[in-house]
């Protein structure tokens, strides 16, 4: 049975045991004297039981699913003739794709070694038993789990008390799903970090400055040694972000001083939603726009005043991703604006100041703070921002400073490195992940800090 | 007192420079929202400018001549037969027919204006209606995308016209008598990707979005809202707690394409699930959007006053039944707007899929959460990486499609609010 | 410029504490009448000339025609029960009321006989003319010296930096801070407590050497050692600035001001020199009111 079926019938053996929880809580009320004389409503003893029925199928059912591919592939590679063997993980996942394919028909089973042919009937007949076992599992453990709890009530229980319990238990569960998904996080980009560093120098990554992570093909092959310094990487994501913030950020501050201080309300209420338009598109819309508008634009204007400018400029990219990040900016200065307390505006007021000096001289210090964690949060953005350089930016890694020539970033290199065709053992890939876990750092860094800032201006005026 | 006479003089004298400031500072403020504004307009009107054509098709009405012999076709019904019969030869003769000043000399160029796709087109009409056989026919086919280019861009400097001067004018003359016309694009709507821009569609890539976005929704809205529940009404102020929530803000902004990163290394290499499917595109984009439902789900709860608690607590309801029966109720339009809004994300997101393969060349619109797909952002992505400009308009197009959703959605959430939110 | 008064103002020239209305002289008027008031609402030498004053927010009016005087030099009590409008009508005198949207003011003000509402007339040096301390203390979030030295500096009256310097001691002497301050004008403004506080306040106020001084109820936060502290300070200041009170404590009115305006919802009732309002009263409602009826 497929796993989402199973899932379905689970949710349904699960109704019907609390169909039986509470007919038999009612039962068992009818000589006490009715339900008034059970410990819990009968709701509550129905739910018990379907609680009973369900959790524990659902827990082997998702186990199952899981580990099924994995614990599969290994049984399928252990049962081919010793001689073939993979002996790293990277011909182990190609031979895998191999059997797969010919499992699936796709590959016609002339066209491979016998062993393969057979490794792929037995894939099949393992992928059939698996999903046998798995519902055959599933459904006894779910009936009898929920025989055991239906067989459990008693009026003397406190079936509330414990529905709830398990309930509480599952919303923790779910609560602590953000830790679960940080130390995945963590692991996932570690691990491949850890054997990344295993192929290349640590010096070499943060200080080489040349870029070019191609690896020999064949172990005889010269000039194909692969490069992999992330300096250019580094000043090419820096200076990209830094050409979104000057964008972002006067435009931004601006934007939210006029609207909280000059204007109106209805002027307000059309161009706030307007402005917070801009952080709904998505950034594969702006990179769209800074592929094929935007940069052919700024290099048919360079070139129009005689400066030579690549048409996958940086400027491009950056002025692209300012725009995005523009609602960010304004909205988070505004909040910051806004929780300054109206009686600094009345006192600066009051002394005879404009409205233009009360802002710059009392509002915008006092908020200052706030403006700049929101400032370090747009920047985090700006970094981990994708799609608008994967279509906009180059490939190349330039080290210049140079808005007007490529750069490429380390989102860029990440999204290249992973969708190609490749196997997943090789120092291309393992760079991708050691990048990841730079950008995650320097993301998770900024983030900390900002919010820090933030929540210290916020008590401040609280 | 003469002191404060000189004063207010001094002041006064410096009225008109201080003014001087303020209205710029004013003018600074206008300035930037012009710009911001500009920005949003010149993106849609380029958009649009772009994509408009992607909603129209050209097409050729055929009087097709379905004579069996020129098609080596003797049983419509036999499939073999079907197989190697000859469905363009048809199309070209009629085709020829419409453009008298062409000769059978001319018959490459004529057969130029057809889509490769139309013979398929024959063939399947054929299959259908076996009786057809040596009749003639009147029937609709697409054009071949440089027809398509030059009847919707001619003039137009950034499209190079492919066609012919002598196509051309065919074209025009055809145009007149009828033959070749544009109107709205089925095809984009009910096709899956193809290498051809005028066969290509978003079905499939929509399938894929709203199969995606299913197993977000079923996973992250649930979960969100009991997390969000447990941090509110049940959480206990300890280290864990507070452990929980700075993991919570900092996820929240973390880069999304961290997440495809998790995703490929511990849906697809740990686990062992396939690529490029919806299950794990929903899986990822479930980690991506939990953030963004729990916080705003913690705010809707906040908003509950607690008056409402005290009520329901001080007729005897255990903390879950105050919570299940009163403070989850009230606070489900503000859930659902959050809810809404963290979708709208996930259906705009690109990077975090790619890295899990859903950026493969899918022609067939899937047909389950295990199959093969891609999602309307990739294939965005895809379309807007073509040399073709045909393809750019169709990634302008999809962009269109893509916004109409996003705006919706948010349209809806907006009236949610308005409409479902009470204020205390 | 103006001399210091560094006495402290004598008990005697206070008002007595205790002030107890004459009870067996019933007060001839009971009833409200728009646009009437009883006492002596107009003054010889008008700092402040208002006539026919109302304030409007949306639809409701929270200030009923009333028409006032307030002389030069005087120190002027508002009091009355909460919502009487005394904070509004007070707001007014120097156009405070501009930053809230659907306020409107119709009547005519005028200060040394120039139209407050003129939409020609400068907000700016109309402020800079009337200055106005709060009912909470709200330093900027900068130095002692910062705070005290914003209005010259934004109002360009100090050339050198020892002109500032001066203007910040002058300013920060007669609010009575500068002993306590003098050796960290450099220490955050928000540091201090709350009576040294609204003191600087004042002294940021009278930076600008404004001609007027509007407080609104400036002592509600603070402690009584704080407030009297702040009330000698009044004392001091009405030699050389008009000063408009608005306060809650019929006490305080009775210590610091040469005049009492009474104010009843959104009506100017009865003003008076201030011994005449608490002994003497001349309207019922008035004498409810100090006796403890309503407030």
């Amino acid at each position: 049975m497929q796993p989402a079926n199973l899932l379905l019938l689970t949710l349904v053996l699960a109704v019907v045991a609390y169909g039986l929880g509470y007919a038999r809580s009612r039962a068992l009320a009818m000589p006490l004297g009715g339900i008034r004389h059970l410990k819990s409503l009968p709701f509550y003893y129905g739910a018990r039981a379907a609680l009973w029925c369900g959790i524990p199928a659902l827990v082997v059912l998702a186990l199952w699913a899981a580990f099924q591919g994995k614990v599969i592939q290994v049984l399928v590679i252990g049962s081919l003739p010793p001689e073939m063997i993979p002996a790293d993980e990277g011909s182990a996942s190609l031979l895998l794709s191999k059997i797969s394919n010919v499992a699936s028909g796709a590959l016609p089973p002339g066209f491979v070694e016998a062993p393969i042919v057979e490794a792929a009937e037995r894939l099949k007949a393992l992928r059939g038993q698996s999903r046998m076992l798995m519902t055959a599992l599933v459904i006894s453990v779910a009936v009898l789990a929920g025989f055991l709890g239906w067989l459990r009530i008693r009026p003397r229980i406190n079936a509330r008390e414990q529905v709830e319990s398990i309930l509480k238990w599952l919303f923790f569960a779910c609560a602590a799903l953000a830790i679960l998904t940080t130390l995945g996080i963590i692991f996932s980009v570690a691990f491949e970090t850890f054997r990344f560093f295993e192929k290349i120098s640590f010096i070499e990554f943060f200080f080489g400055t040349s870029w070019s992570p191609q690896t020999a093909l064949r172990a005889d092959q010269v000039a194909a040694e692969g490069a992999f310094g992330m300096i250019p990487l580094f000043t090419g994501t820096l200076l990209i972000s830094a050409i979104a913030m000057l964008v972002a950020v006067p435009v931004g501050l601006l934007s939210a001083i006029y609207l909280s201080e000059y204007a109106n309300k209805r002027v307000r209420s059309v161009v706030k939603p307007l402005l917070e338009m801009l952080a709904g598109i998505p950034t594969v819309v702006y990179g769209f726009f800074a592929a094929l508008t935007v940069a052919p634009f700024i290099s048919d204007l360079a070139a129009s005043l005689g400066i030579e400018a690549s048409s996958q400029s940086a400027l491009a990219a950056g002025g692209v991703m300012g725009i995005m990040i523009i609602p960010f900016v304004s909205s988070l200065s505004d909040d910051v604006i806004n929780a300054v307390p109206q009686s600094l505006r009345d006192g600066s007021l009051a002394l005879g100041a404009t409205q233009s000096e009360t802002m710059k001289k009392v509002i915008f210090p006092a908020a200052l703070p706030g403006i700049m964690g929101g400032i370090l949060l747009a920047a985090s953005r700006a970094i981990g921002e994708t799609m608008i350089v994967v279509m906009a930016a180059g490939l190349a890694a330039n080290l210049t400073a140079n808005p007007l020539e490529t750069v490429t970033t380390v989102t860029v290199q990440i999204v290249t490195l992973l969708t190609g065709d490749q196997e997943f053992d090789s120092a291309k890939t393992l760079a991708a992940f050691a990048l990841g876990a730079m950008l995650f750092l320097a993301t998770l860094l900024l983030n900390v800090i900002a919010l820090k800032i933030v929540r210290k201006y916020r008590e401040q005026y609280d | 007192m003469t002191d404060q006479r000189s004063q207010a003089e001094i002041v006064r004298q410096s009225l008109k420079q201080r003014y001087r400031k303020e209205r710029r500072f004013r003018a600074y403020g206008i300035a930037a929202i012009a710009v911001a504004l500009a920005a949003l307009v010149i993106l849609f009107a380029d958009i649009i400018g772009k994509g408009y054509a992607g909603f129209m098709k050209t097409t050729l009405t055929l009087d097709v001549q379905l004579d069996g012999e020129m098609m080596y076709l003797d049983d419509a019904s036999d499939e073999r037969q079907l197989k190697m019969a000859d469905f363009v030869e048809p199309l070209v003769q009629a085709l020829i027919k419409e453009v008298p000043s062409a000769t059978e000399s001319d018959r490459d160029a004529v057969r130029d204006l057809i889509n490769p796709y139309a013979s398929v087109t024959l063939r399947d009409a054929l299959k259908a209606n076996p009786e057809w056989l040596n009749t003639t026919r009147t029937m609709t086919f697409l054009a071949h995308t440089d027809v398509d280019v030059y009847v919707k861009h001619a003039g137009d400097e950034a499209y190079s016209i492919k066609l012919s001067e002598q196509q051309q004018a065919w074209v025009d003359q055809l145009q007149e008598q009828g033959v070749v016309e544009t109107s709205f694009n089925d095809v984009f709507f009910e096709n899956g990707d193809s290498r051809d821009p005028s066969k290509a569609g978003i079905l499939g890539a929509v399938v894929g979005s709203l199969l995606t976005m299913f197993v977000t929704l079923i996973l992250s809205f649930p979960i969100g809202v009991a997390a969000a529940i447990y941090l509110e009404e049940f959480a206990p102020q300890n280290k864990l707690t507070d452990f929980i929530e700075v993991n919570i803000n900092n996820l929240a902004a973390v880069p999304s394409i961290i997440f495809g990163l998790l995703g490929l290394a511990v849906f697809i290499n740990l686990f062992g699930m396939p690529r490029s499917v919806p299950v794990v595109g929903g899986l990822v984009l479930t980690l991506m959007t939990l953030p963004t439902i729990i916080i705003s789900s913690r705010a809707a709860i906040k908003s509950v006053p607690p008056s409402i608690r005290e009520a329901a607590e001080g007729i005897g309801a255990s903390k879950m039944q105050v919570v299940l029966h009163h403070v989850l109720p009230l606070a489900m339009p503000g859930m659902l707007t959050g809810s809404i809004i963290g979708m709208a994300q996930a259906l705009g997101e690109t990077a975090p899929l790619l890295l899990i393969g859903m950026v493969a060349f899918i022609v067939d619109v899937p047909d389950g959460f295990f199959d093969s797909a891609t999602v309307l952002p990739v294939q965005v992505f895809l379309w807007a990486g073509s040399p073709e400009l045909a393809f750019i308009e169709r990634a302008s197009a999809a962009i269109m499609v893509l916004l109409t959703f996003l705006i919706s959605m948010n349209a809806l959430a907006i009236w949610m609010r308005k409409r479902l939110e009470r204020r205390w | 410029m103006n001399t210091l008064n560094t006495t402290v103002t004598s008990e005697a020239d206070m008002p007595d504490e205790n002030v107890v209305p004459v009870q067996d002289e019933k007060p001839a008027e009971t009833v409200i009448e728009e646009g009437k008031t009883v006492g002596r609402p107009f003054a010889d030498d008008a700092k402040f000339k208002l006539r026919n004053v109302e304030v409007f927010y949306g639809e409701d009016r929270a200030i009923k025609n009333i028409s006032l005087d307030i002389a030069r030099n005087e120190v002027i009590a508002f009091i009355g029960p909460s919502g009487c409008g005394k904070s509004t009508f007070l707001r007014c005198l120097n156009r405070m009321n501009d930053s809230i949207d659907i306020c409107r003011v119709k009547g005519s003000l005028q200060l040394d006989e120039q139209d407050i509402y003129d939409p020609k007339r400068d907000v700016v040096e109309l402020r800079a003319r009337v200055g106005m301390v709060f009912q909470k203390p709200n330093p900027f979030p900068k130095s002692i010296y910062d705070n005290v030295a914003y209005g010259p500096r934004i109002h360009g009256l100090a050339n050198r930096k020892s002109d500032l310097d001066d203007i910040v001691e002058n300013s920060l002497r007669k609010a009575g801070l500068w002993d306590e301050v003098k050796d960290r004008l450099d220490a955050t403004a928000t540091g201090m407590s709350g009576g040294q506080q609204q003191r600087l306040c004042i002294a940021r106020a009278i930076a600008v050497s404004p001609e007027v001084v509007l407080m609104d109820e400036p002592c509600s936060a603070l402690d009584p050692i704080a407030t009297a502290k702040v009330e000698e300070l009044i004392a001091e200041l009405s030699e050389s600035y008009t000063i408009v009170i608005v306060t809650h404590s019929m006490q305080q009115a009775a210590r610091v001001s040469h005049r009492t305006a009474y104010f009843h919802l959104g009506h100017l009732v009865e003003v008076n020199e201030t011994n005449k309002v608490f002994t003497s009263p001349e309207h019922q409602l008035t004498e409810s009111y100090i006796t403890g009826r309503f407030g």
